[in-house]
Parts: C-alpha cells; structure tokens; sequence
C-alpha cells in the first residue's frame, strides 16, 4: 500500500492533495449531474415550446384558468426557502452548528407549505375535469380544441409533477442533512454536503422560475 | 475556491429582488405586449435565474473549471431548443418549394 501523504479525515480523503481540491472536485460534480438535470427539463420546455406555437390560443386560454395568485404566492414561498437554504449554508460556512439546523427546518418547512398548496391544486384540477383523460372537459372551448387542452394540462401535470418530485426528493436530503447537522458532523471545515444539498435546492427553485409563467401566465391580457 | 462567505446583507437583498421580480412578471402578464409579453417573461426569469446561480449557488466565487462546465451545459441546452425549433419551424418551407 503507498504511503499516505495525510490522515484521512471527511474534509480531506487520501485520493486528494488538498481540502480545496477535494472540494472543487464535489462541486463540480454537482454540477455536472445538475446540467444533465437541465437536459432533462429541457426536454419537456421544448415539447411545450413546440406545441404552444401551435396551439397558442388554446393553451393561453387554459392556462388562464391556473389560480396565478396561489401560483404566484408559491413562487414567493420557494424563493423564501432558497433564501434560507443560503443561509444554513453560509451558517455552515461559519461553522455555527445551530444555525445550520434551524434554517435547514426552515428551508424543510417552506418546502411542504409549497408542496402543500401544490397538492390543493391538483386537487382542483380533479373537481374541474381538467386532468386528461376520458373525463376531461374545458369549459368555454369548441370540441376541436379539447384535445389541445388537454395537450396543454399533461405538459401541466408532468412538469409540475416532475418538479414537485424534484422537491420531495428535495426533502429526503434536507431531512438526511438536519439529521446529519444535528449530531454536529458539519463545521466551517467541512460543510460539502450541506452546500451540495443546497445547490440541488436552488436548481429545483430555478425550474419553478419557469414553470411559474410559462404555465400560468401565457397570454392573461387576452382574455380580460 | 477560497471558501468565501457572503454577508447576510447581501443575500437578504438578492431575496428581496427576486421576490419583487415575481411581483413584476405576475403584473406585467396581464398587460398588452402582444409577442413580447413571452419575452419579457422569460427576461425577468432569466434575470432570476442569474442572480440565484450567481449569489445563492456561488457561481462568481466558483472556480474557472465549474463556470466553464455550466455555461458548457446552458450552451448544450441552446443547442436542444435551437436546433429542433429551427428544424420544426421551416418544415413547411420545402413543402412550399415542391408544389
């Protein structure tokens, strides 16, 4: 076995040089599984791209019928948890163990609150008929322009509902890492996973930067 | 990356920005911009997104490696809604030429 160049501690294993190089290498990794995240949503921004320019009045029309003052009041409660996951990560950075926990149950609770209000209007969705499927029925539109409707809420559904499954497994980590902060693993010297954790946070907060107008505000000037 | 901490100060005003850009976007949607109001609305996103990349996911204290393999990504990206978009809006084109 080659000699150690160092003791092996969580901050520094023995594949690195230095804590800095150990910590450059996890960020960039982070990132890299964060882009392949972009490819991913980027995938289903295009498809919505593609059949909003075909079906614009269709889809102005039923995303008219999204409530945007919730949708706007959940964008506020997802930036107010970015906000404190920034904070539990500069309270690690610092190294005040409490901090940590107690903006990390922040950031966790925001996180249901928005998810909470997700599942309020998914619900609404089901008492409307507006979830596609045989029962599917938007008010106010001939029957030609049902099927673009319902084009309009899956594109809804499944990118709302990759996003809150993004959150959920938001959660988990946050969950893994109050656990983790709590048994006082986290210091100034080493608070990767809490920055990482926090990384994940933010992209999922930039996904809903999107998903906010483009589902729920195409067009509202149309149809005052 | 020199493990730099920003003041709260700092943060608490990229929050309070991005809060008012929601504000903004949600108003600004129920105004007549005809095709610019996707636009606009995707400025105000884009404008967000730079700041929570910037401050809260550290991009400007990251190292030149991490900053090269993001906008590596956004490029890759480009190239996604680029190239399809281009090839779905001139398919009618050629239609046009063989009749």
């Amino acid at each position: 076995m080659a000699d150690r160049a160092h003791a092996e501690t969580p901050a520094l294993r023995v594949q690195f040089d230095t804590a800095e190089q150990q910590k450059d290498a996890s960020t960039l990794g982070m990132w890299i599984f964060l882009i392949t995240e972009i490819m991913f949503f980027g995938g289903l921004f295009l498809v919505y791209t593609v059949y909003r320019s075909i079906y614009p009045g269709v889809f102005a029309h039923a995303s008219s019928s999204l409530n945007e003052v919730i949708g706007a009041i959940n964008t506020a409660v997802l930036l107010c948890s970015s906000f404190t996951m920034v904070l539990a990560v500069r309270a690690a950075q610092l190294g005040q163990r409490k901090a940590i926990v107690i903006f990390l149950i922040l950031t966790l609770v925001l996180g249901f609150v928005f998810l909470g209000v997700k599942a309020y209007e998914w619900n609404e969705k089901f008492v409307e008929h507006h979830v596609p499927g045989p029962t599917f029925h938007f008010e106010g539109l001939p029957a030609g322009d049902q099927g673009p409707a319902q084009l309009f809420f899956s594109l809804y559904f499944a990118m709302t509902g990759l996003h809150a499954f993004h959150m959920v497994i938001g959660a988990g980590i946050l969950m893994v890492l109050i656990w983790q902060a709590k048994k006082g693993r986290y210091s100034a010297d080493y608070m990767t996973p809490v920055d990482l954790g926090g990384l994940y946070w933010h992209f999922v907060d930039i996904i809903w930067i999107y998903l906010f107008p483009l589902l729920y505000l195409i067009d509202r000037h149309l149809l005052k | 990356m020199t493990n730099h901490v920003d003041s709260v100060k700092t943060y608490t005003i990229i929050w309070i920005i991005l809060l008012i850009g929601t504000a903004v976007t949600t108003v600004v949607a129920h105004v007549d911009l005809g095709p610019f109001s996707v636009v606009v609305a995707l400025a105000i996103a884009a404008c967000k997104t730079l700041l929570v990349a910037l401050f809260f996911m550290h991009i400007r204290h990251s190292s030149r490696l991490t900053k090269l393999v993001v906008a590596g990504g956004l490029l890759w990206l480009g190239i996604l809604l680029l190239l399809t978009m281009a090839d779905f809006v001139s398919r009618g084109w050629l239609r046009g030429l063989r009749n």
